[in-house]
Parts: C-alpha cells; sequence; structure tokens
C-alpha cells in the first residue's frame, strides 16, 4: 500500500504500540493485559508496519527473524518453569522476591511468572509475524 | 542366494557377533534355571510399573514358559549364527540382527510375562518385528505383500486378544495371570466366559494359523530362511499355542473349550499335511507342516488328561527341534544350488555329507522312527489321543492320518534331494560352511539324544510344564521309548505303513491334490480383491469429505458440530426456554442487533471483502458483550485477534477468485442458523442449571494471598494453570511454524 500519510503515522504508531504491548504486559498481574494480550498488541505494530512500508521493511525493523522470537519465547517459558525445582518446588510454581519488603509495603516484586508472561509474549508475538510476514510475502 | 557364499566374506563383523553373544548369554541364563524349575519350583520378578492401574512388570518362570525360553534363546542363537554367515556381506545386516535379535526379546518377553497388558505389550511386539522380518527383502512387492498380510491377519486379531484380555482382567479383577489361574472354577462360571474365549482364542488362531486363519503363514516364507525357521516354525507361531496352553488351567475344562481347539485343531492338522503333500517347494512343504504341528498343538490343548498335556509338551519340544533344524537345511540346499524345487534336486548326500546327516537325523525324528524323541513325542500322541474325552476315534484318525502324512512329506523334503538320482547339470554344490551346518546338526541330534535318554528332558522340562498345564503335580507321564506292545505301538505301526505307501504315491497323489485344492476357496485368493475394495471404499469416502474446497470442509465441520449438539439435546431433553427478559437493557439490545446484522451481511454480501468486514462486526459485537459483563481481559483478546483476523484473511482473500454473482447462498443460512440455534441452546442449557462455583470461589480467595496477583484471568494463565498455557504456547509455535513451512514449501514448488 502506498500512502505516505499510512507510513508517516505508522513510524510513531508502531513504536507507540510496541510501548503499550510492554506496559499492558507488566501491569498484566494485576489489572486487564498480560502476555498474550500484550503479544498481539506488540504483533500489531508490526503488521501495521509492513503494510504500511512492506514486508521487507518490517523484517528489518524486527532484525531477528519472528520464528526465531517464538522458539526462544517458549524457551524463555519452559525456564521460568523449571526454575522452580531449583527451590524443590513443583514444575512451574511461582517463586518470588520482594525487594525492600517493609511491614506496610511488599515493596519490588519480582517473580518467575512474570519471566513466564515475557515468555508467552515472545511467543504470541513471534508467531503471529510468522505468520503474516509469511502470507504477505506469498502475494 | 543362488551362487553360493563367497569365500573371502565370512561374517558380519561385529554386528554379526554381537548378537549372537547375546542370545547365547540368554539360553546359559535360562538354562541355569533348569535345577530349580526342575524341583517344581517357580521363580517370580516383580517391578511396578504403573501401580496406579494396578499393572506391573511381573516375570514368572515355570516349566512352561522356561521350555519356551529354552527354545527361543537356544535356536535364537542358531539361528542367528546362521545367518551371519547366510546373510554374510549382506548391506542390512544390522537392520537384519537387530530386528531378528528385537524378536528375540519380545518373544521371550511374550513367554515370560506374568501380566496380562504385559503380555499383549509383548506380543503386540512379536507381530511388528515379525512384520519387518517377512518384508525384509522389502524391494520384492511380494515380500511386502505377504508382510503386510500377516501384519493385518496377527493385528487384527491381536485386537480382540486385547479386548479379551481387558474383559478378563475386568472379570477377575486382576492384571496378575498367576492371579487368574487361581480363579479357574469363578471364570469357567462367568457370565462373561464365553466372550472372553471367543475373543482370545481369535487372537491365539490368528497368530497360530490355524484354519482358516492359516494362509498368511506360507505366504510369510518370503522372509529369509533363518526368519522362517527362526519365527515360522519354532517361535513366533507358538506364542498362540503359549497363550492358550498359559490359559489352560484358568480356561479348559468347558464344553466350548474341548470342542472348539478339538475341531479346529484336528482340521488344521490333517487339511495342513494334505496341502503340505501337495507343494514342490522345499520351504513351503515345511510351512504347511508347521500348521499340522500348530494344529496338533491345539489339539492337544482342548484336553484335560495327563497324556495330552505330556504329549503336548513332548511335541512342542520334538517340533521345534526337527523344524528349526530342517528349515536351516532349505537354507544350506538353497543357497547350494540355487532351488527349493524338489524336482531340480537331487543326489546332494555325498556332496553335502554334513547337511545330509542332519536332515536324515531330523526327518525321522520328524517322521517319528525309534529311538528318536519324534518316536516317543507320536507314541504319545496317540495314547493322548485315546486318553481324549471327546472323540477318541476322531482324534486318533486325525492324529494317525497327519502322522502319516508327515512321514512322507519328511520323505520329501529330507530324502529325496540327497539320496535319489545325481546332481542334475549346471549345479555345482558344495557343503556349507560349518556355521550353516552347526545349528542343524546341533538340533537334530538333540532329537536323538533326548530319545535315547528320555530321562533327561522328562525331569527337567517335561514334569515342569505339565504341571504349568494341570496345576498339579504328578500329572506327567513317563517319556519311554518302547511301552510294551500297545494300542499306540499298532498305531505306529500303521503310521510307517500308510506314511510310505502315501510317500511311493506321492507324485501321483500330488496330482490328485491339485485339483481338489485348486476347488477348495482360499481367503488369500480373496484377499487383494479384499485390499483392493477397501483402497477404493477409503478413496470413495475421502473424496466425499475432502473434496479439496475449504467451504465445503467448513461446511462439514460445522454441520458435525450443530448436529451433534442438537442430537444430544434432543436426546436428553431440550431446555426449558425460560428466560427472564426484564433487565435488558437498550445497550445490550444493541449489540445484539449490531452482531446480528454483521452475520446476515457476511451471508448475503458476493464480496469478500465485505465479507471478512461483517465478520469483523460480528468479533466486535462479541468483544462488546464481554466488556458490557466485565471480562476486560477476554474483550481485548478478542478485540486484538479481530482485528489481526481481519488483516490476515484480507490478506489472503485478494488472491482468491470473486465469489459467484449475486446469489443466496440458502444452505450456508440454514447452516448458521443450526449452529447458532444450537450453541444457543446449549448456553441456555448450561445457564438454566446451577453453576458450580468453587473453581471460581477458589481462584477469588487464593489469587492475592498466594499468587500475589489481582488479575484473577491472568494469574490463573501464567500460575495456577501455567502448565496448561505453556502448553499451549507450544501449540500455537508449532502451528506458526507448520503453516510458514506450509506457505514457504508451495512458493518453492512453483505453485501459485
Amino acid at each position: 500500500m502506498n500512502s505516505i500519510i499510512l507510513r508517516a503515522g505508522t513510524r510513531y504508531l508502531a513504536g507507540l504500540l510496541l510501548v503499550f504491548s510492554f506496559y499492558m504486559m507488566l501491569r498484566g498481574h494485576n489489572e486487564p493485559g498480560g502476555g498474550f494480550i500484550g503479544g498481539l498488541t506488540g504483533a500489531t505494530g508490526f503488521v501495521l508496519y509492513a503494510i504500511a512500508c512492506g514486508t521487507q521493511d518490517a523484517r528489518a525493523a524486527l532484525r531477528i527473524l519472528p520464528q526465531t522470537i517464538a522458539i526462544w519465547g517458549l524457551g524463555i517459558a519452559l525456564a521460568a518453569g523449571l526454575f522452580a525445582a531449583v527451590f524443590g518446588d513443583a514444575l512451574f510454581t511461582g517463586q518470588w522476591l520482594f525487594i525492600g519488603e517493609t511491614e506496610t509495603d511488599k515493596g519490588l516484586p519480582l517473580s518467575s511468572v512474570l519471566v513466564f508472561d515475557i515468555g508467552v509474549y515472545l511467543v504470541v508475538f513471534g508467531s503471529i509475524l510468522t505468520l503474516v510476514f509469511a502470507m504477505e510475502e506469498e502475494i | 542366494m543362488a551362487g553360493g557364499i563367497p569365500k573371502d566374506v565370512r561374517g558380519n563383523g561385529a554386528v554379526g557377533v554381537v548378537p549372537i553373544l547375546i542370545a547365547a548369554a540368554l539360553f546359559a541364563y535360562f538354562a541355569s534355571m533348569v535345577p530349580t524349575i526342575a524341583a517344581a519350583e517357580i521363580i517370580r520378578v516383580t517391578i511396578p510399573w504403573i501401580p496406579s492401574l494396578g499393572i506391573e512388570l511381573a516375570f514368572l518362570v515355570d516349566g512352561l514358559s522356561l521350555t519356551f525360553a529354552l527354545l527361543i534363546s537356544g535356536i535364537g542363537t542358531l539361528v542367528l549364527l546362521y545367518s551371519n554367515t547366510y546373510l554374510a556381506g549382506h548391506p542390512q545386516y544390522a537392520r537384519f540382527a537387530l530386528f531378528l535379535t528385537a524378536f528375540m526379546v519380545s518373544m521371550l518377553g511374550l513367554v515370560l510375562a506374568d501380566d496380562l497388558i504385559l503380555l499383549f505389550v509383548f506380543w503386540e511386539l512379536t507381530t511388528l518385528t515379525s512384520y519387518m522380518l517377512i518384508g525384509f527383502s522389502h524391494e520384492s512387492e511380494k515380500s511386502r505383500r505377504n508382510a503386510l498380510q500377516a501384519l493385518f491377519v496377527t493385528g487384527a486379531g491381536g485386537l480382540a486378544f486385547l479386548a479379551g484380555l481387558i474383559l478378563l482382567a475386568a472379570v477377575s479383577r486382576t492384571t496378575s495371570i498367576s492371579g487368574l489361574l487361581t480363579m479357574g472354577d469363578e471364570l469357567r462360571a462367568h457370565a462373561m466366559y464365553l466372550p472372553i474365549l471367543i475373543l482370545l482364542l481369535a487372537g491365539t488362531f490368528t497368530k497360530s494359523a490355524q484354519v482358516p486363519f492359516h494362509f498368511w503363514l506360507p505366504n510369510a516364507m518370503a522372509a529369509p530362511t533363518p526368519v522362517s525357521a527362526f519365527l515360522h516354525s519354532a517361535t513366533m507361531v507358538k506364542a498362540g499355542v503359549y497363550v492358550m496352553a498359559r490359559m489352560h488351567p484358568a480356561m479348559s475344562g468347558t464344553d466350548v473349550w474341548l470342542w472348539t481347539l478339538t475341531i479346529f485343531g484336528a482340521v488344521t492338522a490333517v487339511f495342513a499335511s494334505l496341502l503340505a503333500l501337495r507343494q514342490t517347494d522345499l520351504k513351503q512343504a515345511l510351512a504347511y507342516t508347521t500348521l499340522m504341528a500348530l494344529g496338533t498343538l491345539t489339539l492337544f490343548l482342548g484336553q484335560e488328561s495327563g497324556y495330552a498335556m505330556t504329549a503336548f509338551a513332548t511335541f512342542l519340544i520334538v517340533h521345534s527341534l526337527y523344524k528349526a533344524s530342517l528349515f536351516l537345511v532349505v537354507g544350506c540346499i538353497d543357497t547350494a544350488t540355487g532351488t527349493r524345487e524338489t524336482d531340480r534336486l537331487a543326489g546332494l548326500g555325498r556332496l553335502m555329507p554334513i547337511t545330509a546327516v542332519a536332515a536324515a537325523l531330523a526327518a525321522l525324528s520328524m517322521a517319528g522312527f525309534p529311538p528318536f524323541l519324534g518316536f516317543i513325542g507320536k507314541e504319545l500322541k496317540y495314547a493322548g489321543a485315546i486318553a481324549v474325552a471327546s472323540e477318541p476315534l476322531f482324534v486318533a484318525g486325525a492324529a494317525l492320518l497327519s502322522n502319516a502324512l508327515m512321514l512322507a512329506v519328511a520323505g520329501v523334503v529330507a530324502f529325496r534331494p540327497f539320496w535319489r538320482g545325481s546332481v542334475p547339470s549346471g549345479q555345482s554344490p558344495r557343503e556349507a560352511p560349518w556355521q550353516m551346518w552347526a545349528g542343524p546338526i546341533i538340533l537334530a541330534s538333540l532329537g536323538a539324544l533326548f530319545g535315547i535318554y528320555p530321562d533327561l528332558l522328562q525331569v527337567a522340562l517335561i514334569n515342569p510344564t505339565v504341571i504349568s498345564l494341570t496345576g498339579e503335580v504328578g500329572e506327567a507321564k513317563e517319556l519311554q521309548l518302547w511301552a510294551g506292545f500297545n494300542i499306540p505301538l499298532i498305531l505306529s505301526i500303521a503310521t510307517f505303513v500308510l506314511g510310505l505307501v502315501i510317500y511311493a504315491g506321492h507324485v501321483r497323489l500330488r496330482a490328485l491334490l491339485e485339483r481338489v485344492f485348486s476347488a477348495i476357496p482360499n481367503l488369500d485368493r480373496g484377499w487383494d480383491r479384499f485390499l483392493d475394495g477397501l483402497k477404493s471404499v477409503a478413496k470413495w469416502q475421502t473424496l466425499l469429505v475432502q473434496n479439496g474446497k475449504l467451504s465445503s470442509y467448513l461446511f462439514i465441520t460445522f454441520l458435525t458440530i450443530a448436529a451433534g449438539i442438537l442430537l444430544t439435546l434432543v436426546y436428553t431433553g431440550l431446555p426449558m426456554i425460560d428466560v427472564d427478559l426484564s433487565d435488558v437493557e437498550w445497550k445490550h439490545t444493541s449489540i445484539a442487533l449490531l452482531t446480528i446484522a454483521g452475520a446476515l451481511l457476511a451471508l448475503v454480501t458476493n464480496s469478500r471483502i465485505a465479507g471478512i468486514a461483517a465478520l469483523g462486526v460480528v468479533g466486535i459485537g462479541i468483544a462488546l458483550i464481554f466488556i458490557v459483563f466485565s471480562a476486560p481481559d477476554v474483550a481485548i483478546t478478542q478485540l486484538l485477534v479481530e482485528t489481526l483476523v481481519v488483516v490476515l484473511v484480507a490478506v489472503v482473500m485478494l488472491r482468491l477468485p470473486s465469489l459467484p454473482k449475486a446469489e443466496f447462498r440458502l444452505g450456508h443460512a440454514i447452516l448458521s442458523v443450526a449452529v447458532g440455534a444450537s450453541i444457543s441452546l446449549i448456553l441456555i442449557a448450561v445457564v438454566s442449571s446451577p453453576l458450580d462455583l468453587r473453581l471460581s470461589d477458589y481462584f477469588e480467595a487464593t489469587s492475592w494471598p498466594e499468587a500475589y496477583g489481582r488479575n484473577i484471568v491472568n494469574v490463573i494463565l501464567v500460575d495456577f494453570r501455567a502448565l496448561d498455557t505453556f502448553g499451549e504456547i507450544a501449540v500455537v509455535v508449532i502451528a506458526a511454524l507448520s503453516a510458514y513451512a506450509l506457505l514457504r514449501t508451495t512458493r518453492k514448488g512453483g505453485r501459485s
């Protein structure tokens, strides 16, 4: 599609969507969002980019093959699940660390659950882009 | 194997030697158990396997299983030694050795298993490895066909067998075989006894090639000769016999058991002996005599008496020894002369003296001459036949006729090629190397040794085996060469006379048999037509359901969904449509109208793009419903997925031809309404029954305190049910990669 307006707009929109997708993923544990939604949002950004500027540009902007991203996501999710074994817990038991915990405040929570969600994000993101790019190039 | 074995190739290196050593070690191991078993003891080994189902890796060594184990590992050792030379330098020998060793181990597992499920696993393994071995010469179409035939026939029997085993386990509430054997009276009186028996016998009769399922066994001779010697004479085909023998204490003694086994066994024995005489190919002739032996063994298992059981145990050993030996001899003849046709074999005795001696020893045992074990076996057969409960005259007559025919066949196979006439011109046979005559000589000599000293066998194997068969000590009859002047001896003399007469006239008899048997219907002839019919039916129904048009696939899928739901609802009673519409607000109504409008547009439009957009409207309508009923996570996902789907489908649609002009798709409309109605009905049915909120309550209560998250949906996804999510994302990756591969393949393939 050859439209200067769409191309110019996409530059910003795609970036915004990516940032927003991270935000959606990170807030997912307490508010609507999560890895799945985040991955979908991020993918939408690149799909838009591919429509406006072509898949070649979109691939160049992504730098990494989308299928590689998906596989890495699966690996990260698995690693997050296996991590529980270090503490002798069952597979995929969430592990939590609260930095700066006080009586009233839980501090900054870090968890293997978040790592797992990042894995989900990458899987969804990579899989969709794998499909969309391949389909667009097929045309 | 024409042309003989090249002098410089003497084996296959380690690949050839290691399997021989494994088999020999197994034989030595089992041999070391003989003293224990001879003292009427039993060895059990149990390892837990699937404790939740009560299934164990349980192994049992008693007389019966030890006899089989010794035959399998002993003959296995000799056959592997033989194969290493017979197939010396074969490019796929490693594969052959692997299959043969795997078969041997499966067979050992089968006879040692003390658990019904374990027994079945090994049973199927023998079927599979046998398939590989029959089809070993996979370049030959005949070989492939026959391998597949054996697989289908024994595999179909195996399914019936599995059903029988499951029923048996359900009735007896145990999968342990030794546990089962103590419940004989209970089993025989049970209402399910007959179905169990029929299913089990369907398995054992196909595996042990009883008439009318016999046709696959002679065809299985497409395998290399050592395989025929091992699988289709000494071991695999006896698996069915083994199972019948194993179940004997628990299931025998009823009229059904008695008559079924007697009739099938007797018919198989006589029928197969006649067919054996008809053959001109040595290996085929031996194949049919194997059928005769299997029939005889089945016949005796039908009975109860100590004589019949002793006859069974003895004949089992006799047959394995002489039959494996003769098969290996045929392999030697084949290698030396390049043919197995009786008409083209003569005068080999002087050129292949050792093979000739082995053949003679084995054949004398087969024909039942004294002082060979075969003679004792035959005497016991007659004694057993006279002692049968069912119909002594019938059984003894069948035994007499089949034995006489056996004698004639022994003459045809092992006497004529060696001691009659002179070597035809064009053949230059020479003696086989020692690795190839060692097996036949050892096996045939054992037949003579046990004949002269039957006590050796009596104490070590026969008595314990009879204990396994009857469940009682002291039932076994004595094996002796001279039992006095009695009816069995008279019958033996009659056998010799009749057998020699048949042998003298066998060439003329063969022509007669040829004519008779070509008139009898034979399942083998119908086999190919049956398979072709099956294939054309499959092709027809595949084209009907999968015609390559996406729209018809979807049509069928949704039709199935709608039919499944509607039929279930009609069967269980339609839900009462009693919906309270008082709290419906204008926003609910408008969302519903929007969705319906989208669906209608999709149905009537002729533009693909408009259709996609219309579907997008439906999707957004659904997302709005989620928002209204406060499920933001689901709504966001729905919206995003809907957006992406529209983009993806639009990309694809651009390439498709445009839809036919203005045409209301009535079929599609009806289907859509049917699917919509069935889903709505089932939802109403679900909602009208009280909801089980235990899970929701649990997640609501524990989400924050235990998983530190307030978004329950996400906490379920990444914490409570993280394993499920992991499975799902793995599916997502696989789906994406598969689609990617598919798209790329079509592009490179040049198809557009």
